[in-house]
């Protein structure tokens, strides 16, 4: 058996004894599942819906199923480097061009829960990631970015899309940050807990939209409306994320799964 | 929900509705369709000027042609009977029944329902109602100044809002919020305010939603699931749903169609029809004077160029209420078309006035309720489309779209 052959055998023995745990770090997909709520100028995002086909029924005695449907950013879902502007010209930018390599890689969590309940429009920036390094290590390159806000634990409340009258508050990066993460850090993406990788009021920053601006123009991914990130470890954890291959597609709703290492 | 429900035996068998005989000839459909529209119509030979009723294919006096033609309403009791014993069904849930004859001042002696507070010798008006089988029937009420609702028989014809349990299905809109006001404000016993999604913290401080006898429920009628939890959520009786939802945006068919919008519209205005007309029908059933009042716009009888997407949803939605209304007729439940122009909103702040004020929708849906009337035309631009659809619907579309 060589190296790899063992390797490969020893993670599903892993897997399948528990040494590894895979943690499902989806939100489940529901019509009631809140979608990002853009100014009135703009097209919205359409929620998921379920229509039964058949149900053991007259319709199809022994099957069930539904038709589905929804915006490629609806629930847990995956942005790819053609969703922004910025990204538009990036090689492999849609999701049905994905590297398959693309659908495993490390993660690094870096815990901003405190900081988000103390201010609903945390701002994650250059300093706090400078510091978050001396006080936890360096963020090694290739890595996903999670943002723990536990913003998750406010799914079914109003107080996850957080509208008010003057928009959505919600935490999330400054310019500075993302370009410390993809130019000094290498990171393979951002993902998150919040219904956007941008925090809630990022359309009035000097630079607005940095994650999306930043991470897609330089090929990067974005995932959000994660869920569980408070069960990952800080270093160590690794996440299987794979969007749907759709033909030109901009993102799409998918399974993230974690696998984290039990001692 | 809370509301104060009747008390009802629960081993009671299920208690069944009847509705009238519906069978009519046509020139009696012919009746009704006018009836339908709130108007006091009879028929007038073209030759002779006789006017005749009940409907009949040719003049009773000189076989001439008859045309409709709307008529004075007032007349004169000219004797009444009480009917006690009946082999009909429905009626046979209603005794006693009165009835009576009345001279009404276009002409003809008609058979008509008969208010309690008439006798013989009174002036009387005439109301052309339409019957819980759907066909046109003539009730005479006094010519003033009486409470209509006490009379049994006249519940019969209309839809009380007192103290009865409504659901407005969009109640975030200008439109949806006037009815909830309105229905509240007409004493509904309950008004149970939808609220589609994204729900805001702002909803728990409005002052419509605070109202008295006013609840908000998490309700999307593009959401087949949301309507049905709706529906679990309300629970118990309900008696009126009132359906504001519609979803008003510009856009042509091949310039600047605007797809996602398009699909929107018959998302609301069709499917959604669909999805709260297939889940609350069968529990206005159960009531004995259920309602569906559908509010809708007028572009549905033509469409329009530079609202093409919303104008065909509402066409749809007009064709889904006419099979709907077939539908409910053995169940007698009300199905009502409330026709509105531009309406004073933040939909329409792109056209100019005349447009139609929220309340005075809403103030129409109760008045149809109140009157039992199947068609409103709700302000100048509807009243004026329906009109010209009814006289040349050819040259109406034509000009419409020009």
């Amino acid at each position: 058996m060589t190296a790899a052959q063992s390797l490969v055998a020893d993670l599903a023995t892993a897997i399948a004894t528990g040494s590894v745990e895979i943690v499902d770090l989806t939100n489940v997909l529901s019509p009631d599942f809140p979608v990002i709520v853009l100014p009135s100028e703009f097209g919205q995002c359409e929620p998921f819906r379920m229509e039964t086909v058949s149900r053991y029924d007259g319709s199809g005695p022994a099957w069930y199923w539904n038709n589905i449907s929804m915006n490629e950013h609806t629930g847990t879902h995956f942005d790819a480097p053609a969703h922004w502007i910025t990204g538009k010209d990036v090689p492999n930018g849609t999701v049905d061009a994905v590297l398959p390599r693309d659908f495993v890689h490390p993660v690094v969590v870096i815990d901003i829960a405190a900081e988000a309940a103390q201010d609903e429009d945390f701002i994650v920036t250059r300093p706090f990631l400078e510091a978050w390094e001396r006080a936890n290590g360096p963020i090694p390159p290739r890595h996903w970015i999670f943002l723990r806000s536990d913003w998750s634990k406010r799914v079914g409340t109003l107080s996850y899309l957080n509208l008010r009258d003057d928009g959505a508050h919600s935490p999330g990066p400054d310019a500075d940050a993302m370009r410390f993460l993809v130019h000094d850090r290498d990171c393979v993406g951002l993902g998150v807990e919040t219904v956007g990788t941008d925090a809630g009021m990022c359309s009035h920053f000097d630079e607005p939209f940095p994650a999306h601006s930043i991470l897609h123009g330089n090929g990067r991914f974005g995932l959000q409306c994660l869920t569980n990130l408070d069960r990952l470890p800080t270093f160590g954890a690794v996440i299987v994320a794979m969007p749907l291959k759709i033909k030109g597609g901009s993102g799409s709703p998918l399974r993230v799964a974690a696998m984290i290492p039990r001692s | 929900m809370t509301a104060t429900r009747e008390k009802r035996d629960p081993l009671a068998r299920k208690r069944l509705r009847h509705v009238p005989m519906g069978l009519r000839s046509r020139a009696m459909h012919a009746l009704s369709a006018r009836a339908a529209q709130g108007r006091f119509v009879l028929q007038a030979c073209t030759e002779c000027g006789n006017v005749t009723y009940p409907p009949r294919d040719a003049c009773p006096q000189c076989w001439g042609e008859l045309s409709w033609q709307d008529q004075p309403d007032g007349g004169q009791v000219l004797c009444e009977t009480t009917v006690r014993v009946s082999t009909d069904l429905y009626f046979r849930d209603h005794m006693p029944w009165r009835m009576g004859k009345v001279l009404l001042n276009a002409g003809p002696v008609a058979l008509v329902h008969l208010h309690a507070a008439l006798h013989p010798g009174d002036q009387t008006v005439v109301r052309m109602m339409i019957d819980r089988g759907g066909n046109a029937a003539l009730f005479a009420i006094p010519a003033e100044g009486t409470d209509l609702m006490s009379d049994p028989q006249w519940r019969e014809f209309v839809v009380p809002v007192e103290g009865r349990i409504a659901l407005v299905s969009d109640a975030r809109s200008a439109i949806g919020r006037a009815v909830v006001k309105e229905l509240q404000a007409r004493g509904a016993e309950l008004v149970v305010a939808g609220l589609p999604g994204p729900s805001l913290a702002a909803d728990a401080n409005d002052a419509v939603f605070n109202l008295d006898r006013v609840q908000t429920i998490a309700l999307d009628v593009t959401d087949a699931t949301s309507v049905a939890e709706a529906a679990s959520r309300i629970g118990g009786p309900l008696d009126i749903v009132v359906n504001t939802a519609r979803h008003v945006r510009t856009g042509g068919v091949s310039a600047n169609p605007g797809f996602v919008e398009q699909r929107r519209a018959f998302e609301v205005s069709a499917m959604g029809f669909s999805r709260l007309a297939s889940t609350f029908a069968p529990i206005l059933a159960g009531r004995p004077n259920g309602a569906f009042v559908d509010i809708l716009s007028s572009s549905a009888l033509c469409g329009e160029v530079h609202q093409a997407g919303f104008a065909a949803a509402e066409a749809a939605r007009h064709s889904l209420l006419q099979s709907l209304r077939q539908e409910m007729r053995a169940t007698g439940v009300r199905v009502m078309s409330v026709f509105t122009g531009p309406v004073e909103d933040a939909d329409h702040q792109h056209v100019p006035p005349p447009k139609v004020a929220p309340s005075r929708i809403a103030s129409s849906v109760v008045d149809a309720l109140l009157n039992g009337r199947e068609q409103t035309c709700v302000g100048d631009a509807a009243q004026d489309a329906m009109e010209r659809w009814l006289t040349d619907p050819a040259l109406f579309v034509r000009e419409k779209n020009l």
